[in-house]
């Protein structure tokens, strides 16, 4: 091998990569990132996998710990026969909200594409995971690697204690109702799993002190009258209608044994912990995508990568923010890299070259130059729906051709309702808006009531919002779970808000 | 800096899903089968190492959520890419089924009406695709019925036959047992024997002497009378070595090939016995622990050969079945129908010896037959013949006969192939489970 005369200032010039050079490249980032961009990020803790680690990932909701469940298993055959024909290409990285922040690098990435990732999940995601709100009030960075360890190990001896079957049973019905296990707008009354792992820790360790062989039922099968007492409290702290079905099954349900309630819980906390992550695609890809086009570019400003590697970048950015018009055979819905990163880029511009226009719709920002700032505000302190609400300007909506369309079931036409021009913008933008909001395109169902002393049926009711009713594909499959886990009749009820 | 390091995980152990994935194969068992058996149909023997892609019916496997239904109410979607509409513009609805292509998120989320696809491993497939197929006899000697038993030490115990007698813990038995009841040894007895002896030459013995001869004799008796009570072996002391009839398993399996190879049989027909022996070498390799495989090929001569010459080389000569019968049986001497179970696959194209068929029934019946787990006769014709003899009676000598004496032996198969898609399905006739039952 002849060494080509490398230009010394370059943090690497192969396309080889090696621990060298990604150490050499995280610290050329991570400058850029903490001193000119002044990121707030999570410590980092960057791995590197293979394909078939990056498959098992991918199958476990991208989280290095997970319990079992045949329903992974059909992701990963699926992810696995798309990935070997070819048909589907891995994610070049995996990144997990957590305290140190968990970013998965694959083996394969050619050096460019690891310096890309790094910037990507390492410093953009991360940042906004630490800083967002969402993830701040709802989900816990330190305690979800802990949690998922002690749900794996917990789920595992309820299967030797109690068979697959018996477990199967109870974690298929509660993961069709995890979309209804979460709590979007009161905070849980304990949601704080730091307080819980205290408590399973502190009894842990009791039991290790008494340890004695004979003893070790755990887990029990029969709550004593210390803990059903408890839940029963809490059932009656239970404010009707409680939009969250999974957490009133967990305490009300005349049925479920103690372990029971434990799995309900797991999968519950599981999905609470997701939750975040579903409002804020557009802008959780948005600020991991713009933080890695400022990160290359200015990596090739100071002259720290070659040519070579700024054309691969620009290469894979455009296809990762490439959105398809409507009519296009690969459309297939608005792209979340494509928006958010447009959007960011364009809140940059009215900061530093405002049009009159902007000026009119964005008096605050416009001309300021504090493009840092006001970005930095917005990851912190919007979702995806109040962003686009507060930032999508007319020139975005005019150079994406943005138009809405109104559909009507009984009717034969869809009417286009507005168009990107003057009298359209905020119509536009209201609806654009409105497409993040998982309240309008998740149905609304609540639990109304359930007479415990009496006849035991569960109400549910389901707020219909445009008329807008369940599919009867699932409705009823969902139902015969929710009796599963109820033991005794469901009623539900769709009715107009 | 430390805000950051790298781990790498590359060594680290793969197939963290493996347990998800045998839950979900578990799941989906009925289905897969049923894809399983439809994937063979159009399988050709080659792939039977491959792996397979399957598509079950994703109902199966559904993980069903409440969802909107797109075709009730009305919403409003933004898109991007305008060049003509205005406000206000009304556009027709696709005739529905023409596809919106708005159906991503239903499909994804698995309960879509489409399929299910995935690809199941060799070891999957072939787990699925021999499930419900059994080597007939194997409800005789299969693994689960255990026939043979051997004898194994199981220590030592107070009642047995003499000829396991345990020499030496009786011995120390016995050793231990006059220790400690003082039993006189036999030298002290004749230390005083000599004694009394040399007393009683002397010819006028004084008083003294007297009663010391007295004394040996008193002590003589004594001595005798303890030995009489504690004897040098008694029945108490004696061990035998125990032995347990323990079950072995039979887990070791010989295939005996036998192939005409005259000049009759041409590359054709071999091609498809040998498709055949490979897929029972393949049955048999998953059932033992251990498969040999003998190849005899014949002429009007046998010979035991290598798999190589088996199936390659060629020669010339007459057909006499009955000489490979008879090798076949001279080389399974080395295989103790006790410790092996014996199966026999025979292809031939159905000629011999006119008069030979007749003693090969007579062979069968009485030597093959009885020591053979299953004995699969196939007879390779090309495809007009096959049309020919669509009657099972019809035939050639050698079918003929053996269609006479195959009903007393239920372990006894005979088939017709032609095409290499003829052996899958006489495969699963052949080995169907419920044969034994139907015959």
């Amino acid at each position: 091998m002849t060494p080509v005369a490398a230009d010394p200032e370059l943090v690497f010039s192969d396309s080889d990569w090696n621990f060298e050079t990604l150490d050499r490249t995280l610290a050329a980032i991570s400058d850029i990132a903490l001193n000119d961009l002044k990121l707030d990020i999570y410590p980092n803790q960057i791995e590197i996998i293979s394909s078939e680690q990056m498959l098992d990932a991918y199958s476990s909701h991208g989280m290095p710990l997970m319990y079992n469940h045949w329903s992974f298993g059909k992701h990963f055959a699926r992810d696995q026969t798309l990935y070997q024909k070819g048909y589907q290409g891995l994610a070049y990285e995996i990144v997990i909200n957590s305290n140190p922040c968990i970013a998965y690098l694959m083996e394969e990435n050619s050096m460019t594409m690891q310096a890309l990732v790094m910037a990507h999940a390492s410093f953009g995601h991360n940042h906004f995971f630490k800083n967002n709100y969402l993830f701040r009030q709802w989900t816990d960075a330190d305690g979800i690697l802990p949690y998922l360890d002690f749900a794996k190990k917990y789920i595992t001896k309820c299967e030797d204690e109690y068979g697959f079957e018996e477990v199967e049973a109870i974690l298929d019905a509660a993961h069709a109702l995890m979309d209804q296990g979460v709590f979007r707008y009161n905070r849980p009354p304990r949601l704080s799993e730091a307080d819980r792992m205290a408590k399973l820790a502190a009894r842990a360790k009791h039991e290790e002190m008494t340890f004695n062989d004979l003893w070790r039922t755990l887990p029990n099968i029969d709550e004593d009258d210390e803990e059903k007492e408890e839940r029963q409290a809490e059932v009656r702290n239970i404010k009707l209608p409680e939009e969250n079905i999974l957490y009133f099954i967990e305490k009300a349900s005349p049925v479920l044994r103690p372990w029971q309630r434990e799995l309900v819980r797991i999968v519950r906390n599981v999905s609470q912990y997701f939750y975040p992550q579903k409002q804020t695609k557009v802008m959780n890809e948005g600020c991991a995508t713009f933080v890695h086009h400022y990160i290359m570019n200015e990596l090739y400003d100071r002259g720290q990568i070659g040519e070579g590697a700024i054309m691969e970048f620009l290469h894979s950015h455009s296809s990762v923010v490439f959105q398809p018009e409507f009519d296009d055979p690969r459309y297939s819905g608005i792209n979340p890299y494509a928006l958010g990163f447009a959007m960011m880029e364009d809140i940059k511009r009215i900061c530093e070259d405002p049009k009159d226009e902007d000026r009119e719709w964005f008096p605050e920002i416009a001309g300021t130059g504090a493009w840092r700032d006001v970005l930095k505000n917005a990851w912190a302190n919007y979702r995806d729906e109040s962003f686009i609400l507060q930032y999508l300007s007319p020139k975005l909506m005019r150079s994406l051709h943005m138009f809405a369309i109104a559909d009507n079931a009984k009717e034969t036409h869809v009417e286009v309702s507005a168009i990107h021009d003057e009298a359209g913008y905020r119509r536009v933008r209201d609806r654009l808006a409105a497409m993040y909001d998982i309240g309008v395109h998740e149905p609304n169902i609540q639990v109304t009531g359930a007479n415990l002393d009496g006849d035991r049926i569960l109400h549910l009711r389901h707020d219909v919002q445009n008329g807008r009713l369940l599919t009867d594909k699932t409705k009823d499959a969902v139902l015969t779970h929710i009796e599963t886990l109820w033991g005794h009749e469901v009623n539900l009820e769709e009715a107009p808000a | 800096m430390t805000l950051s390091h790298f781990i790498d995980r590359r060594k680290n152990p793969k197939g963290k899903s493996l347990g998800n994935r045998q839950r979900f194969l578990k799941r989906a068992r009925a289905q897969i089968k049923d894809a399983v058996n439809k994937s063979l149909r159009d399988r050709s023997m080659k792939e039977i190492d491959k792996g397979e892609k399957i598509s079950i019916p994703s109902k199966s496997t559904a993980e069903p959520r409440f969802r909107l239904d797109p075709q009730k109410g009305s919403r409003e979607i933004v898109h991007p890419g305008n060049k003509e509409f205005g406000k206000g513009d009304r556009i027709k609805k696709p005739p529905k089924g023409a596809g919106k292509g708005k159906g991503k998120d239903a499909s994804d989320s698995g309960d879509g009406e489409d399929n299910f696809q995935f690809t199941l491993t060799q070891d999957e497939f072939l787990d699925i695709f021999f499930e419900d197929l059994e080597l007939p006899n194997l409800v005789k000697r299969s693994l689960k019925e255990i026939k043979s038993t051997a004898f194994k030490r199981a220590g030592v115990t107070v009642s047995g036959s003499p000829t396991n007698m345990n020499l030496i813990r009786t011995m120390r038995n016995a050793h231990g047992r006059r220790l400690a009841l003082h039993r006189p040894s036999t030298r002290e007895m004749n230390d005083l024997k000599e004694r009394l002896f040399q007393l009683e030459r002397i010819a006028q013995p004084g008083a003294e002497q007297i009663a010391e001869i007295k004394d040996i004799i008193a002590k003589l008796e004594d001595m005798e009378a303890r030995r009489r009570w504690a004897p040098f072996i008694d029945p108490l002391d004696v061990r035998y070595n125990a032995f347990e009839p323990t079950p072995v398993e039979t887990t070791a399996a010989v295939m005996f090939c036998l192939m005409d190879v005259s000049g009759s049989m041409g590359e054709r027909e071999k091609d498809l016995a040998k498709r055949f022996y490979m897929l029972l070498y393949l049955f048999l390799k998953r059932r033992y622990e251990k498969v040999d495989v003998v190849f005899i090929r014949h002429t009007h001569h046998a010979e035991e050969v290598d798999e190589e010459t088996f199936f390659y080389s060629r020669q010339s000569g007459g057909t006499v079945v009955s000489t490979a019968l008879d090798k076949m049986l001279e080389v399974q001497k080395r295989y103790r129908a006790s410790d092996w179970n014996i199966y026999v696959a025979q292809a031939s194209d159905g000629f011999t010896q006119s008069g030979d068929a007749k003693r090969c029934v007579e062979i069968l019946n009485e030597a093959v037959m009885p020591i053979s787990q299953y004995y699969a006769y196939i007879e390779i014709l090309d495809e007009r013949e096959l049309e020919v003899f669509s009657d099972a009676d019809s035939g050639a000598e050698l079918w003929r006969a053996y269609r006479t004496f195959a009903p007393a032996w239920p372990n006894f198969a005979q088939t017709r192939i032609a095409t290499p898609s003829d052996i899958f399905p006489v495969f699963r006739e052949l080995f169907a489970k419920d044969k034994r039952r139907a015959a």
